[in-house]
């Protein structure tokens, strides 16, 4: 028996599975860490990423912090954590949310920066208050850009969650890390085997959300990763209207 | 009717895009502002439902300062087609004509009958209230925009090159039913354009405008053309030349019409 096989053993071995130890229960707390954190981000981020994408202020601050955000190294930060907050789920928490803001915030902004200048000029000038504008105009055409930022978001949480284990905060890096302790290796790679596949399911179910958020009437222009992409050119378009073009 | 009472507007660049500006324009009839890029025509306009506010000088609707107003409240009365219609992409054709009525808090149902009879009066069928703008070709999107501007029945119309991107066939279609339009609902319009053809056949009052904002000449198109002001008018609306440039040619017993080159252009009626 190779090493993947005996890793597949692992998985389907009855002892492994159930109980409050076994792989379901562990697999329930990665989910448990991935969406507490997103969710927890997508409060802080999505009206911060809105108010930026609407008033155009605080744009290179956005930039900047969400770029920072993302240079911070997820171990070094866990572990300076939990020396602050105790080993347990809070220290990961706090670190998941951290990391999950980043491309939370830049797809709220860049989805409002996406909308056609003129159609939110049309839209003020037909007589929406700037409330309005937002919530009728700005997220519904925003959305897909957002859904985008949430799934780059979930994805590196749902992958960076295994390091819970690392300060005894469970899910599923709680095998991996025992594993290395024990030289168990089967454990470490059935263990590895479950977050990747959790993650491409994952990745399958945002990829079909963000086709069914895209507006009906609107074509999908070529998305790019959110994470990378310059607004430069849409910050071009989107200088005021002036005079007779 | 719309005065203008000495407005200028700087914007916060420095550039002056209208300096005391004074103008009169009457009810129920087509009041056209033509001048090339930059002479601060669609400033005027946007100036007129406080899309911009002017940095000095008052605005009056019917009397009524519209500094005093409350920009939203000002914006449904008055109706605003642009270039490019400026539709929300998102919404269905028949939504968005009825967006401004429904913002008023005309009920969902009455809103989306009176938008299909706008569709009517627009010249559209209604088989394309169900559609998505992006379904609609340039010249049926400028004409739901011109829908969505009447639908909540606004007496002053304010339209910002609304043809300015169609092919020159749709673009006559579309100047011919708006002059329908305006003579059927008498509604004051302030149209905005560079083309002087469009400003001639559209306006009972033309306003030719000079860098600045400045006037450079107000008047019906035929006082225009008989007598233009300054050499700057004159050469604007090409009185002197081309198909403007008529002569009479006197053939047998009639008068026959010959433009600039001695092409004959017509024949004069008895």
């Amino acid at each position: 028996m190779n090493l993947i096989e005996q890793g597949f053993a692992w998985i389907l071995d009855p002892e492994n599975i159930s109980g409050p130890s076994g792989w379901v229960a562990r697999l329930l707390e990665q989910l448990a860490y991935t969406f507490g954190a997103v969710a927890i981000a997508a409060v802080i981020a999505v009206p911060l990423g809105y108010l930026v994408g609407h008033t155009g202020k605080g744009r290179d601050i956005a930039v900047s912090l969400s770029g920072g955000f993302r240079a911070l190294p997820s171990l070094g930060l866990l572990i300076l954590l939990a020396l602050g907050l105790g080993i347990g789920f809070r220290a990961p928490l706090v670190t998941f949310v951290i990391l999950a803001i980043p491309p939370i915030l830049a797809g709220a902004y860049a989805g409002f920066e996406a909308v056609d200048r003129r159609t939110i000029d049309a839209a003020r000038a037909i007589g929406m208050t700037e409330w309005q504008v937002v919530t009728r105009v700005e997220v519904p055409l925003g959305l897909p850009l957002l859904i985008g930022g949430l799934r780059s978001s979930v994805l590196q949480v749902v992958a960076t969650a295994t390091l819970a284990g690392y300060v005894a905060g469970g899910a599923l890096g709680a095998f991996i890390f025992e594993a290395f302790a024990l030289r168990d290796y089967p454990q470490a790679l059935g263990a590895s085997i479950l977050v990747t596949a959790l993650a491409l399911v994952l990745e399958g179910i945002f990829a079909l959300l963000q086709k069914l958020v895209v507006p009906r009437g609107v074509v999908v222009k070529e998305q790019r990763e959110v994470r990378s992409r310059s607004s430069r050119t849409r910050a071009v378009m989107g200088t005021p209207i002036r005079e007779g073009k | 009717m719309i005065e203008f009472r000495s407005v200028t507007k700087q914007f916060p660049d420095g550039t002056v895009a209208v300096d005391a500006f004074d103008l009169a324009i009457p009810p129920r009839k087509t009041t056209v502002l033509v001048g090339s890029s930059g002479c601060g025509k669609t400033t005027l306009l946007r100036m007129i439902n406080r899309m911009i506010d002017p940095s000095s000088g008052h605005i009056l609707i019917d009397g009524e300062d519209t500094g005093s107003l409350e920009p939203v409240k000002l914006r449904r009365r008055i109706g605003y087609v642009m270039q490019n219609s400026g539709l929300m992409p998102h919404r269905k054709v028949i939504d968005n004509v009825a967006t401004v009525p429904i913002l008023g808090g005309v009920p969902k149902k009455q809103a989306r009958d009176d938008a299909m009879k706008l569709l009517d009066t627009v010249g559209l069928d209604r088989s394309l209230a169900l559609k998505y703008p992006r379904q609609l070709s340039g010249g049926q999107q400028q004409r739901v925009g011109v829908a969505r501007g009447l639908a909540a029945d606004p007496n002053i119309l304010l339209m910002d090159e609304p043809f300015g991107a169609v092919d020159p066939i749709v673009r006559a279609e579309l100047q011919q039913e708006t002059i329908r339009l305006q003579e059927g609902l008498g509604k004051t319009v302030v149209f905005v354009t560079h083309d002087i053809d469009e400003a001639f056949l559209l306006g009972h009052q033309v306003v030719i405008l000079q860098k600045g904002g400045h006037i450079a000449q107000v008047g019906t198109p035929a006082e225009i053309l008989a007598h233009p002001a300054n050499d700057f008018v004159a050469s604007f609306v090409g009185a002197d030349r081309g198909k403007r440039a008529l002569r009479i040619q006197r053939v047998g017993d009639r008068d026959v019409v010959v433009d600039e080159n001695g092409t004959p252009t017509g024949v004069l009626q008895p």
